[in-house]
């Protein structure tokens, strides 16, 4: 998983990445934290890597950090074979990457027409050469995500959750990126609309020949969308597999409580589903427990998960799980 | 007799830009002992429905008409005094959030221990006892500790489990659950669930669980309500409801949820369009304007409840047309 440059078919690759952020714990005391601690991982061109985990796992810190909108503490970032770490680089990976946010209402600015929203990236990065193919182009936009053209003079305000998204969708699409972070990009919308959404993504993702990186805590809509899943917990990856054998074979003591915590919309299989209960919550990111952050809450720990945090390895091709055990 | 009987309830807000019809006209009845699921979208009027039944609406929402029985007793009109009784005694409520739903400048243990006096004979002593008690029961460790601790101490799923142990104090008949897990994470979620379910089993109240969340109401409910923009879309026995979905719109739902066991990742069919403004209610079917199936008559008039199956109701009139509907009970199974 580690390494120096990465081989073609890989468009992005993180290594060694850490995010720590200082916390006030006291008086004149501040403590770091963790919020990601040594993740590695690659995504391959045109490919969905799912990133599942609970509220504070780091997962939303992966994919901003991943776009520098944080500064790592540590590790490195590559993009199409070369290293995001000069000024120019980042310019550049800052238009060919680009990120939707979870929240509809926030991540739009107010005061701003839908076709300002939409075009802001091409003026940051001068993309348009006159007013007229601006406009062209925000209208192009507007239509490759639904939106009536006719639209674009309103403002955010005035749609729904789900048309808000897809204007979030538009803006990100705008400096024609080849990778898109989608940070929870559904989890504020209605079954309903949330299907429309996903359907979308997926035809963007073929028309447009995107990358995804997507975030999200809801594991049966990251399997449906994913060529393969991360799963991570307390800021350290767990286990990382194609998306079919993951929830069919998990094989991490966490995926596998994960798993069966996940509610089937089918009132037969459920009640025969076996579901293992996890005790307790999870522990603070301040206090991360010594060796595998899990331990603590496991029902396999021995001596060697209090001791030593386990590595990545490939358990079965192509499914990594970091687990003294398995 | 049932335990509690909604009859053609219609709750509205009274807004300056026009009346919204939060609830117009749900009907439906709760056996004891029974969980209830209802499911519905934002705006559907899921949340309404259980505050009208413990009156705790505010300000320019109120009843507009209709019945609430709870036992017999008809519970729309009654004084505020009158209801406080009931509520938290009769009927408890769990809301979404744990956080804003308790107070942060008292301990959780000053909290539960007022609920108690306010609707039990015990004295302080007591009360306390039966904080501890109450805590124990719903997974709090260290309860003799946990009652002199404060809301912000504790994470998401105990502040839940405290919500929980406070709601069941007073052993109500009926608990009511307002998205109880939806700000939880998935494991959280399971061990509240379970929770629930055993705490409902062993005190034998009845549940009417409120969720956006299909796989919640098949984990645990026992009859699903489906509503859509105030009314009732179908009702009926979990199994009718998820097996043999009669309503267009929730076989909509149904098909819009990614299916965990689909390794193909068939592509999901999303209702079309947006959830309807309860301000401008068309004449017809409220579902009709996003129906695919949608006839002339369902743009005009309204659809009536049908029983199309033994514990199976459905308002649509596709199913008119295709004669499934009765107007009487079916007294066999599986004449739909």
């Amino acid at each position: 998983m580690s390494g120096t440059a990465p081989n073609q078919d890989v468009l992005v690759q993180v290594n060694h990445l850490k995010q720590y952020f200082p916390v006030n714990t006291g008086f004149m005391k501040t403590t770091m934290l963790k919020a990601v601690d040594d993740v590695s991982f690659s995504i391959q061109r045109g490919e969905t890597l799912g990133l599942v985990g609970e509220s504070g796992c780091g997962k939303t810190t992966v994919g901003r950090t991943m776009l520098q909108l944080y500064k790592p503490t540590a590790g490195e970032i590559w993009f199409d074979g070369k290293r995001i770490n000069s000024k120019e680089s980042l310019r550049e990976f800052r238009r060919r990457a680009q990120m939707v946010f979870q929240d509809p209402y926030s991540s739009l600015n107010p005061r701003m027409t839908v076709a300002d929203i939409v075009a802001e990236p091409i003026d940051v990065h001068h993309l348009c050469a006159d007013k007229k193919e601006r406009e062209a182009r925000i209208h192009h936009l507007m239509s490759l995500v639904g939106l009536n053209t006719e639209h674009a003079t309103r403002y955010a305000h005035e749609f729904s959750g789900g048309q808000r998204q897809r204007i979030g969708i538009a803006r990100a699409l705008a400096s024609k990126p080849e990778f898109i972070v989608c940070d929870e990009p559904v989890s504020a919308l209605d079954v309903s609309i949330q299907a429309q959404v996903i359907n979308m993504l997926e035809d963007l993702q073929r028309q447009l020949g995107l990358t995804y990186l997507f975030i999200a805590h809801d594991i049966s809509v990251v399997k449906h969308i994913s060529n393969r899943i991360a799963v991570m917990y307390l800021g350290h990856m767990m286990e990382l597999a194609s998306a079919n054998e993951l929830t069919r074979h998990p094989q991490h003591p966490y995926t596998v409580s994960l798993m069966s915590a996940v509610p089937i919309p089918d009132p037969q299989l459920s009640r025969k589903q076996k579901r293992i209960v996890l005790e307790g919550d999870v522990p603070s990111p301040l206090k991360v427990p010594t060796g595998c952050p899990f331990r603590t809450r496991c029902r396999y720990a021995t001596a060697i998960c209090e001791k030593a945090c386990p590595e990545m390895r490939e358990a079965a091709p192509g499914h990594f799980v970091a687990c003294h055990n398995v | 007799m049932s335990l509690l009987e909604v009859k053609d309830l219609h709750t509205s807000f009274f807004t300056p830009s026009g009346e919204v019809k939060a609830v117009n006209g749900l009907s439906f009845s709760l056996e004891k002992g029974k969980v209830l699921g209802i499911v519905g979208e934002s705006g559907s009027g899921k949340s309404v429905t259980a505050y009208s039944i413990l009156q705790i609406l505010t300000s320019p929402g109120r009843i507009v008409s209709g019945s609430i029985r709870l036992l017999g007793d008809e519970l729309v009109g009654k004084s505020d005094e009158d209801m406080r009784k009931i509520r938290g005694n009769k009927i408890s409520i769990i809301f979404q959030d744990p956080m804003t739903s308790l107070n942060p400048t008292f301990t959780i243990g000053n909290q539960l221990i007022e609920a108690i006096l306010l609707h039990t004979d015990r004295n302080h002593e007591q009360a306390k006892q039966r904080a501890v008690e109450m805590l124990r029961l719903v997974g709090i460790s260290e309860p003799e500790k946990r009652i002199h601790q404060y809301a912000y101490e504790l994470s998401g799923g105990m502040r839940q489990r405290v919500m929980i142990a406070m709601a069941l104090a007073c052993e109500p008949d009926i608990l009511i659950a307002d998205e109880p897990t939806t700000a939880l994470d998935v494991t959280i979620q399971a061990q509240i669930l379970e929770l629930m379910l055993e705490l409902q089993k062993e005190m034998g109240m009845a549940v009417i669980m409120i969720t956006h969340d299909m796989g919640v109401i098949a984990s645990i409910c026992d009859e699903v309500i489906v509503m859509y923009a105030g009314g009732v879309c179908e009702r009926g026995t979990a199994d009718a409801i998820f097996y043999h979905p009669m309503h267009e719109y929730t076989r909509g739902l149904m098909r819009s949820i990614p299916d965990m066991n689909d390794d193909e990742k068939t592509r999901l069919v999303p209702i079309t369009g947006t959830p309807i403004d309860l301000l401008h209610m068309p004449p017809g079917c409220p579902f009709a304007p996003r129906c695919d199936r949608a006839m002339k008559i369902c743009l005009k008039e309204k659809p009536r409840e049908y029983w199309v199956g033994r514990d199976h109701l459905s308002a649509c009139w596709m199913n008119v047309k295709e004669g499934l509907c009765m107007t009487e009970r079916p007294e066999e199974e599986g004449s739909a």
